[in-house]
């Protein structure tokens, strides 16, 4: 019980954090800070919305980077036709209209695609997932309208009631937020019956079907429930940086995400924050002195695939978590 | 449809299932007897070129240089067996994956530092950088054509090993089943060790006969891998005989779609909508055969009967 | 009055291996039927096809008069079959009285339930507690199912096989592993559930299985070589023969 309460703890320390260091730090004059939260907060909703598919339902999805890049994309392409024409019944600078499309159109990829992956299992879901996102990258590459390769400035920000997405600082409110209510929602799925289901299922699948759950289902549901959270991260993610590429759906991508989520503590509420705290102050930490970043990154990736079980809410709480074949 | 543009083209296909099969034999041979998923598969690949190209200009030849390369890359594969990949054969596939994730941001990051930014060009003999008129009006480039006889004579050289030795035998049984090669009197951590090597060198000889094409360049083995993986999963992970049907048929499916696929769109619709359709769906059309396979056979047009 | 699971000419075979050859089997219900017979004579493999894990080849099983020989797992287990099984697979990440209460969820149909948390709705747990209680297991129902002890978690294999309330249950090897005062224990549990529930026990324990059984059949090498009473399978001539051939 005593890990359950420093978990709770933990939450809130860390959620509380991320409410108020941000704002002060732009108010004293380091609007830098605040950039790099939003960043860190709209990665951190994709890491939670893999969280519930990877950690809660042991799919191994290394393909997660392409909802995000529909989402954006989803936003981007409204946009452009809004301005340069063609297409009409898509163009809009709406936001709402944006998001419907981005959560839409990742869900249903999630439905097709998450169809065959989940025909499969283990090592083929993982490669099946990678294999479905390269597609997705590729894709873009190949459309030269939306700059191909060289990607696509959004001119203009999602118009939204309410909050006006130019204001960094209501961005950031806006991304907190969608953070906030995307952790709910995991939570609370997670402790539903059909949370319950899903467990079971990551634990030993053909023992829930025997007790006469049709595991495919629920699994399936989770996956486009998760594909739909990730494309709306993608659409904030592309008012954040005003410019969308292929590369932001690469595989690279997909890796960086399942490491937040491991590194953070996947099948917690927190963990996947923690991780993607963690993953921006190594990116930042480490490419501010090297443009060799990656290298202490690796070698930390490797070393915590070999040595950290349980993921930093494990250490921090000490919690066991334990994993093997 | 022309038909020496289609010669060449198919030609091309091959070519390119050959290397495909280079990369994804070693892949599917290391899953097969080790169980384990090598994502850093792709990097073996560059370091491969890389290495080839630096000995070319030290010896200033190419075939010299390639011959030189194999043994080095066996060596790297030897070490990286030895100090991380060992580690994780207990591990379940996710922290497999993980693991080598990070392993190719290091290799990545030291070719960086070792090669630089940019990539290299490997110059070919003059005797390889002609063209060949294989018939009347129908020339290709002499080096392609040692491309192609490379990969068939590799492709034969496993077929050997898998049907016609102990090694294959393991690997025709799934051997990552551990008490039944031990019980077989084999030393496991030296097989593993020789398989992985093995597998190295495959993916780097892939390497080093792209790199006088495309030159030897950071992140080239990213985007071979995921052909690779989709090699694989078509043909069955652990089937080597999958690896070789389906690595042709991604080749030529690849090749011909971005050729002819245009052509195709405009006997049914209008030329313009061809032309703006037709690279976005030969951009995705080896993966939409692969999901094709996979509604119809998860488990891949040829999976090992033990597992 | 017709039998609850009537099996017949069942086939199935693995390459060259025969693991189940035209089996006719019926199990009536409310009785506690047993099947014996040497290692390797396809007892997990004839459960296999029952649960809706393996496809037979051939032949026919029919459960309360409906024909489920093409049905998936998952919807044998809603028409009220369930099985433990031999090796324990429960789900150890979740707490004793979890594994129980997702077999009493399962009762109710579906479980696309998002909202409310699966341990706040008191039906599931009282009726879990329920079944954990007949099997001693109350006490536990909050601790990790992986400090169990390897008897405790043989128990908890039977709670949730109870708590899915099924018609049949199917019982692979219930006695696996228990020690001789655990084994007692085991007997007389199942002996109380006689005549409440229909059960198909797959047995090594011979003291067990004619202690329990109201019939026995034997199976050796895929087929049933006699089905009977206790007395009658005990002084059977072939299955004297089968088990002193075997040993």
């Amino acid at each position: 019980m005593g890990t359950l309460r420093k978990k709770g703890t933990l939450t809130i320390v860390v959620m509380a954090a991320l409410a108020i260091l941000p704002p002060i730090l732009l108010w004293s004059g380091q609007a830098f800070y605040l950039d790099l939260a939003t960043r860190l907060v709209i990665l951190a909703i994709a890491a939670v919305s893999l969280n519930l598919i990877l950690g809660y339902g042991g799919m191994a999805s290394f393909g997660h980077a392409a909802f995000i890049g529909i989402g954006a994309y989803a936003v981007g392409i409204p946009v452009y036709h809004n301005t340069y024409g063609e297409f009409e019944i898509i163009a809009s600078y709406s936001g709402l209209f944006q998001i419907a499309l981005a959560v839409g159109i990742s869900a249903l990829f999630a439905l097709i695609t998450g169809m065959i992956c989940l025909r499969t299992k283990g090592v083929y879901f993982i490669m099946i997932t990678m294999a479905f996102a390269q597609m997705v990258f590729y894709l873009f590459v190949s459309l030269d309208i939306y700059g191909g390769d060289d990607g696509l400035v959004i001119d203009i920000r999602s118009e939204l009631p309410l909050v006006n997405l130019d204001s960094p600082l209501q961005l950031y409110l806006l991304a907190y937020g969608s953070l906030v209510v995307a952790m709910l929602i995991v939570r609370t799925i997670t402790r539903s019956q059909f949370g319950m289901v899903l467990q079971g299922a990551k634990g030993n699948n053909e023992r829930v079907v025997t007790l006469g759950y049709n595991t495919y289902a629920y699994r399936l549901t989770a996956y486009v429930i998760s594909g739909a959270m990730a494309g709306y991260a993608g659409a904030l993610l592309g008012n954040f940086t005003t410019f969308i590429s292929p590369e932001m759906m690469g595989w690279t991508r997909s890796g960086e995400l399942m490491f937040m989520v491991i590194l953070g503590g996947a099948a917690t509420t927190i963990g996947p924050v923690l991780g993607s705290l963690v993953f921006i102050v190594i990116e930042e930490v480490f490419s501010s002195f090297t443009i060799y970043w990656h290298l202490p990154f690796g070698i930390m990736l490797i070393i915590i695939v070999l040595y950290v079980r349980g993921g930093l809410v494990g250490l921090i709480t000490g919690g066991k978590k334990k994993r093997g074949k | 449809m022309d038909t020496t543009l289609l010669f060449i083209q198919t030609l091309n296909g091959i070519q390119l299932g050959l290397l495909l099969f280079l990369v994804a034999s070693g892949l599917t041979l290391v899953f097969g007897i080790l169980d384990f998923v090598n994502l850093a598969h792709g990097s073996l690949y560059m370091i491969g070129a890389f290495v080839a190209a630096s000995l070319t200009f030290v010896t200033g030849n190419f075939l010299i240089a390639m011959i030189l390369a194999l043994p080095v890359t066996a060596a790297v594969g030897y070490v990286i067996e030895r100090t991380i990949i060992r580690s994780l054969y207990e591990r379940d596939h996710l922290d497999q994956v993980l693991g080598t994730f990070g392993l190719i941001l290091v290799i990545d990051t030291l070719a960086h530092l070792i090669w630089g930014p940019e990539g290299i060009a490997v110059p070919l003999p003059d005797w390889l950088n002609g063209q060949v008129e294989l018939f009347t009006g129908v020339v290709v480039p002499t080096y392609r054509l040692l491309i192609i006889a490379t990969g068939l004579a590799v492709a034969a050289g496993l077929f050997w090993l898998v049907n016609y030795t102990r090694l294959g035998m393991l690997i025709r049984a799934g051997a990552s089943n551990r008490t039944m090669v031990s019980a077989l009197g084999i030393d496991i951590q030296m097989l593993f060790a020789l398989v992985f090597a093995l597998g190295a060198v495959l993916a780097g000889l892939a390497g080093m006969l792209v790199a006088p094409i495309t030159e030897a360049a950071i992140g080239m083995g990213g985007d071979i891998i995921i052909t690779a993986f989709v090699v694989i999963i078509i043909g069955g992970i652990g089937s080597m005989k999958g690896a070789f049907i389906a690595a042709l048929i991604v080749g030529l499916i690849d090749t011909l779609g971005r050729s002819f696929l245009d052509d195709l769109f405009k006997l049914v619709m209008s030329t313009e909508a061809a032309e703006s359709s037709a690279p976005a769906v030969s951009a995705m059309l080896v993966y939409i055969l692969m999901a094709l396979v996979l509604a119809f056979k998860p488990s891949g047009l040829f999976p090992p009967k033990v597992r | 009055m017709q039998p609850l699971l009537k099996i017949t000419g069942l086939k199935k075979s693995f390459g060259g291996v025969t693991a189940t050859d035209d089996v006719n089997l019926e199990v009536e219900e409310g009785e506690l039927h047993a099947i014996i017979g040497p290692n390797g004579a396809g007892k997990t493999t004839l459960i296999a096809q029952l649960c809706g894990a393996l496809k037979p080849d051939g032949g026919a099983i029919s459960f309360n008069g409906n024909d489920i020989t093409s049905k998936p797992a998952h919807s044998r287990a809603g028409l009220g079959i369930t099985r433990s099984y031999q090796i324990t697979s429960l789900l150890m990440d979740m707490s004793v009285i979890d594994n129980v209460a997702l077999a009493v969820q399962a009762r109710s149909g579906h479980s696309f339930r998002f909202l409310k948390a699966a341990r706040n709705i008191s039906h599931l747990r009282d009726e879990a507690m329920i079944a954990l209680g007949q099997v001693g297991l109350d006490k536990r129902a909050d601790d990790n199912t992986r400090e169990l002890s390897h008897g405790e978690h043989r128990q908890l294999e039977i709670a949730v096989a109870l708590a899915s309330n099924a018609k049949l249950m199917l019982l692979d090897e219930p006695m696996a592993g228990l020690g001789p005062e655990e084994s007692k224990t085991m007997i007389e549990f199942l002996k109380s559930l006689k005549g409440k529930r229909t059960i198909l026990l797959i047995e090594h324990d011979m003291d067990a299985v004619f202690a329990l059984a109201d019939r026995i059949s034997v199976l050796v090498y895929g087929r049933i070589i006699a089905t009977g009473a206790p007395d009658e399978i005990r002084f059977n001539d072939d299955v004297r023969h089968a088990y002193l051939g075997e040993e």
